[in-house]
């Protein structure tokens, strides 16, 4: 084992508070589970930034491309009506 | 899309302020441009831990032990993160390891010069940091997410860094005449390097006109060189310090402090490789880099072993 190596790639998310999302970091390189999550804490909460922490894989991760945005956000382009302010209330409707 | 359109609409993305992501397209030379750049980054953020390493076991007290501790944490921490956004063009760590030792990379010169006493600690804080954090600040509203994310962490640390190296200055300053003069004689080493971490004049860089329309950098060196100097000036004067330069001198009309010609044969000198440390920088680096191969083999054989235990279950 002389070749160098530099340990798998790992994305970080993280919770920063109480009933918040999981947003991510950015990524780090470990060799498993706990090295992962232990390097994680090291590197993206050294001031309590986080409260919770998620490590995946950097493969698992499943990524869409700005060449696909087109086609694959196109189709709700036209369907404002799945907005509330499509519909006109009558005039002086309260709570609405 | 022929590549001509695609650099057209790609300048239009730029143009309109948007972030290019990794799996977007890119012209060639905008990836290369940014790997070595943010290549480099990493690696001073690296290789600049060790001038403050070099204190670590002389602080003079716990509470300036504990705080250069962290300091050199963050510094570490700047680099992974520095790293990750490099890698997202698809070239691994360990060969951007490998440039850096080869010496096809390189890391910033200032980080070439010793640190000698204690004062150093606080004029690196101040000086260096403060140079690194004008120019960072610029760099997180760069066109390229990773590289963009990355600096507004960073940012967000280098605060801390500034104002304790200041503190240190300030307080050495304000001490003994001997203590005043360990300050003084700090800013004068420090101060030109510093004030070269901004690279060559706007007029002898190739590389902003570039850079500049790609909006990898928004601003000019000399922009930069100059927001630094009309801070620092003043923060030298306030604690009762001399900025080493006969000919400094506040400009009314332009509101700007002016200063002698920098000296760039001494700039390019140290690039090429003949600064004060530049040799032991990089032995260092090496030396460590493979004293902790049988660590990284470990972890990776420990992990294989792991991932055979698991499927064994599986299978089971
Ligand atoms: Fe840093
Ligand atoms: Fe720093």
């Amino acid at each position: 084992m002389s070749k160098d190596n530099q340990l798998s790639q790992w994305e970080v998310f993280m919770q920063t508070k109480n009933g918040g999302p999981f947003e991510h970091q950015g990524s780090l390189h470990a060799a498993d589970k706990k090295m992962a999550l232990q390097n994680a804490r090291d590197l993206y909460s050294r001031r309590k930034e986080g409260r919770s922490i998620w490590v995946v894989p950097t493969e698992c991760i499943v990524a869409s491309t700005k060449e696909m945005e087109e086609e694959f956000f196109d189709p709700a382009n036209d369907k404002i009506y799945r907005t509330p302010n499509f519909y006109k209330m009558p005039q002086g409707t309260k709570n609405l | 899309m022929t590549e001509e359109e695609k650099r057209i609409q790609f300048q239009q993305r730029i143009d309109a302020g948007e972030k290019i992501e990794p799996l977007d397209w890119m012209p060639d030379d905008y990836k290369q441009t940014l790997f070595r750049q943010i290549s480099q980054h990493a690696h001073s953020e690296i290789i600049g831990m060790q001038p403050e390493g070099n204190w670590l076991l002389r602080a003079p007290s716990l509470r300036a032990k504990k705080i250069l501790m962290a300091k050199i944490q963050d510094e570490a921490g700047h680099g992974l993160y520095l790293y990750s956004a490099a890698e997202t063009f698809g070239i691994d760590r360990s060969e951007m390891i490998a440039m850096l030792h080869s010496g096809k990379a390189k890391y910033s010169s200032i980080f070439n010069y010793p640190a000698l006493t204690w004062a150093d600690m606080g004029a690196i804080g101040w000086l260096v940091d403060g140079a690194a954090i004008v120019n960072q600040t610029m760099l997180a509203k760069c066109s390229y997410g990773p590289y963009a994310r990355a600096m507004v962490r960073i940012c967000k640390e280098e605060g801390f860094h500034q104002r304790q190296g200041y503190e240190i200055i300030a307080k050495m300053a304000s001490g003994t005449p001997a203590q005043k003069e360990m300050a003084q004689d700090a800013l004068n080493r420090w101060w030109e390097p510093s004030l070269m971490m901004f690279g060559p004049h706007d007029a002898d860089s190739p590389h902003t006109q570039n850079s500049m329309k790609w909006k990898i950098k928004v601003e000019s060196n000399d922009t930069l060189r100059q927001r630094f100097i009309d801070r620092t000036v003043e923060q030298a004067h306030h604690i009762g310090l001399t900025i080493p330069d006969k000919n400094l001198k506040y400009n009314k009309e332009t509101m700007h402090w002016e200063i002698s010609p920098i000296n760039w044969d001494e700039f390019w000198n140290v690039v090429k490789g003949n600064g004060p440390c530049n040799h032991q920088r990089l032995n260092h680096h090496k030396k460590y880099h493979q004293e902790g191969q049988w660590v990284r083999d470990c972890a990776r054989a420990f992990e294989e072993k792991q991932m055979k235990e698991s499927n064994a279950v599986k299978s089971n």
